[in-house]
This record gives structure tokens, sequence and C-alpha cells, in this order.
């Protein structure tokens, strides 16, 4: 039986985030699309169509990854999206996707923050691709 | 020209007509503020119907008779009190009570219009609470704004230093679960990575150091005599061993004023981030120009490189507390995207303003100019 193999777009302006981030989920046998900012990110969009995509927040700007999020959502409505970023509870900024009034704005189907272990950001991956 | 609504609640029909002529044609203009108040009457025969038409018109100022027909003046204030409304209570009275004075006053009425008045004394009193209504919202308005900021830099920082722990953490777990194979030198990228990073973050924190220094130190006892020439020689030989890397000239042309007063820590703070950037941003081979000029009444600082440039765009936010430029060219630059804010800030200690003209692929010149003498206009401004 043939597996499939199944893209992921990461996009994060931190190049080694990025670099550990697709080290891992290569090793996890995923296909990885690397770019480092919302315009690359835009211009894979256009032509190819992931299975999965993880956006950074901020990149060019302080909301790179939400951009994102809604323009894939656009384009690809059934292809999930992670948002991940290392801003956190301690400035107060906080948002999830718990509330319906917050999916109503953030296009994504989870928000991740930064230094969750490969393996457990493997299984979420999963369970959105319900593999 | 903005309008107030004023809404008077009494129960003698002269008192509410006389009002509403008296504050038809006045209008307050205060220096501070932008435009002109005037004022639109709204008239309520008992303290019941003042609060349906409060509820209903959100009036900013009330005009309270005290002796009511129904529920009495002092029953109406404490309505406004728990209902939190955003509005100015003066109360009529037509006798002298100090205990409804103490217990109005407890209750939030901040004046006192005695009845009957004249129309000059509605007058002062109206000119009063206009005015603390305006300072009032101003205040509010203000505080907004600075809330906002804080909380804008303090989730940027919290951004800005986590990401390289984030990497160097990676990176380290990589080591440790010997992802990359059992040598010291599989890692060596890791290893010069997680080095840059730390390096990165160390430059964070000084600059963040000397960005609070900025702001909360007082500079004028520190003020002394300090020479330009020996300022920029220092910068310079802070800077020259990546210089060297990057194979880029310095010259520096002093055409007058040799000395300024001035604290020395602020003017190598100006020194060290334009002269660094100045290399930083430059081309291999590149070539830094530092002049210092003066006239009688201010000193000139330029800084030109020959460097990658920037936008308009780029040039309208590099000042902003940390906006970095990323693009290709800038990838591997590593900055705080605090130094120019930094930069700014003290300039502006001093009076000051910093400039920047850029070409892309051509180069910048930032140009610094501050007024002289120092002494005196850092004594009037701190």
């Amino acid at each position: 039986m043939d597996k499939k193999v199944y893209s992921v777009l990461v996009a994060d302006d931190d190049p080694d985030y990025l670099y550990q981030v697709s080290y891992y989920l290569r090793k996890a046998g995923y296909e990885v699309i690397a770019v480092e900012s919302q315009k690359e990110a835009e211009q894979v969009m256009t032509k190819t169509r992931p299975d999965i995509a993880i956006f950074d927040l901020m990149m060019e700007s302080d909301d790179s990854g939400f951009i994102l999020c809604y323009k894939l959502k656009r384009r690809y409505p059934e292809v999930p999206v992670i948002l991940a970023t290392a801003v956190s509870r301690e400035t107060g900024l906080t948002f999830g996707l718990s509330s319906e009034q917050e999916r109503e704005w953030i296009k994504a189907d989870l928000y991740l923050e930064k230094g969750v272990r490969p393996e457990q950001l493997n299984q979420e991956i999963k369970k959105l691709l319900k593999i | 020209m903005a309008q107030l609504k004023v809404l008077v609640v009494d129960d003698e029909p002269g008192i509410r007509s006389g009002v509403a002529r008296i504050l038809k044609t006045f209008h307050v203009t205060y220096p501070f503020m932008d435009e002109d108040y005037t004022y639109e009457v709204l008239e309520a025969a008992s303290g019941e119907e003042g609060i349906e038409i409060m509820e209903r018109e959100n009036p900013d100022i009330m005009l309270l008779d005290n002796k009511l027909p129904g529920m009495q003046g002092v029953e109406v204030l404490e309505y406004v009190r728990h209902k939190n409304h955003n509005i100015v209570v003066a109360m009529i009275t037509s006798y002298a009570s100090v205990d409804i004075a103490v217990k109005a006053t407890n209750d939030g009425a901040t004046d006192f219009i005695p009845k009957p008045f004249t129309p000059q004394e509605l007058k002062s009193s109206i000119e009063q609470i206009t005015k603390q209504q305006y300072l009032k919202r101003i205040t509010h308005k203000l505080d907004e704004e600075g809330k906002k900021i804080r909380y804008q830099f303090l989730s940027v920082l919290s951004h800005e230093l986590k990401a390289p722990l984030n990497a160097i953490e990676g990176y380290m777990q990589m080591m440790k679960e010997r992802q990359l194979g059992n040598l010291v030198d599989d890692y060596a990228p890791s290893i010069d990575r997680s080095l840059q990073r730390i390096q990165g973050m160390r430059n964070l924190i000084m600059d963040l150091l000397d960005f609070t220094k900025v702001s909360f130190e007082k500079h004028v006892e520190k003020v002394q005599e300090v020479n330009l020439e020996e300022a920029a020689s220092a910068a310079i030989v802070t800077v020259s061993p990546y210089a060297i890397q990057k194979d880029v000239q310095f010259e520096t042309k002093i055409l007058n004023c040799k000395k300024i007063w001035a604290d020395p820590n602020d003017i190598e703070i100006i020194f060290n981030n334009l002269i660094s950037n100045a290399v930083k941003y430059n081309k291999k081979g590149g070539k830094v120009t530092v002049t210092i000029d003066c006239n009688d009444n201010e000193l000139f600082l330029t800084f030109e490189d020959t460097g990658i440039g920037m936008s308009q765009e780029e040039q309208d936010i590099i000042f902003e507390e940390f906006s970095r430029i990323k693009n290709e060219k800038t990838r591997n630059i590593s900055g705080s995207g605090l130094g120019l804010s930094i930069v700014k800030k003290v300039v502006a200690l001093y009076h000051g303003l910093i400039t920047v003209e850029s070409t892309i692929d051509k180069g910048s010149i930032f140009t610094v100019i501050i007024p002289l003498p120092q002494v005196q206009n850092i004594n009037n401004g701190l």
C-alpha cells in the first residue's frame, strides 16, 4: 500500500525556528515547504496547495500570520492551518480559538505557542489531517 | 464647533427658559481647545423626567435644582452616581444648606449655582465645568494612548527576547537527542547559530539598558564639555572589527565645532548607533563619512554610507521602536530594532532632530541637528 506523503507549508521569519521545525517534520515523514516571509508564503500558495500550513504570527508585519490564515482559507477552505507564535500570556496578549467570536476573526484551526515539543506538534498535525 | 448638551432639571419654567436663553448665544473658548464649545439646552420639570431625558440624550452637563416636586435633587444625584454616567452635575440651590451641600458633593456634584442667578454667574459656572470636562477627556485619551504604547512595547519586547531563547533551546534539544550525529562537528552550524543568537540577545539587552537610561535618567547633572572628534573616533574603534571584516573605510571631517556641552553618554549613544549602522548596512568595500560642523546656532552631525539604502516607506518607520527593515539584503544583519529610536530620543532631549535621506543601492545619510548652546536648552528642557 502506498503511503501518502503530506506536504506542510511552514512560514516563519526566524531562520533557526524554521530550520528546526522543518528538520523534525521531514524526519517525521512530511514534505516541507519552508519560507521565511509572508510574501514568499503567498507566492507558494498561488502555485501549490499544501495539505496543512503552519504560520508564524509576526513576520513583515505584526499580523502577517492572520493575513496568511485568511488568504489560505479563502483559496483552500479545507486546508487546516496552525498559527504559531512566541508572543504569549506574560504580555496580556491572549487569544485562542476557544470562543465563537475568536474563531470568527482568526481563521486558524489551531493556535500554538512556540516551543511545543516536536512529537506534540506532529500529534496536532495528525489530528488536523485526520490520519 | 463642538456642542455640549445641558440638561436643566427645575420645576420653575422661568429658570429653565432663562437658562436656555442665556446659553443659546454663549460659547466657551480655551487656549488648548481645538474648537469652541456651544450649548444645546434640554429641559425637565421633575427629577423623574430628568432621568428619563438623561438616559435618552446622554447630556454632558446637568443643572439640577434640589427642591423638586417628587424625587429630590440629591436622589437624582445618587442615581447618576450609581449609573456611572459621564456627566457633570451642578446643583442649583435657593438656600445655602450645608447639609445638602456636603451630601451633594459626596455624591458627585461638582458645582453650586445660587438661585436666583445672574446670566454672568451661570456663564462662569458653565465655563468652569466645560474646561473641567475638556481636561478630563484629554487626560483620559492620553492615558489610553500611553497604555497602548506601553502594551505594544512589552508584547514586541517579549517576542524579541523569547525568539532567541526558543532557537537556542531548540538547538540544545537537538544536541541532547543527538539528532544530527554523535560528533561535535555534526553540530557546528547549530553552535554557530546559537552563538549568534546569544550575541543578538546581548545587543538587545544593552540597547534596552540605553533605552531605559534615556527615558528615565536626569541628564542635567552629567553635562560636561565633550570632544566630538574623540567621541567619533571612540565609536569608530568600537565598530572596527566588523568594519575590517566588511572592508569598510572611514573618513571623519571636522569642519567646525570640536566640543559641545552635553552628557558624554548621550553623545556616545548617538555616535555608536549611527556609525555602527553605517557599517552594518554598508556594502563590502564601502565607505562611511562622518562630518561634524556647526554655525552660530546649531550643531550638524552627518553620517553618510555607501550601503544598501532604503525605500521611502522604510525611511518613514525606521525611528519607531523595534522597527526593522526585513528584506533579502538585511536578512543576515542582526539588530535589536531599538538603536535609531534611542538616538531619536537622545537627540530630542537636546531639542534637536534627526533626519534621513536615502537611495536604494546608493546609501543613506543621517543628519543630526542640535541647537546651541545646549546647556541652557537642556536645563530648560528637563
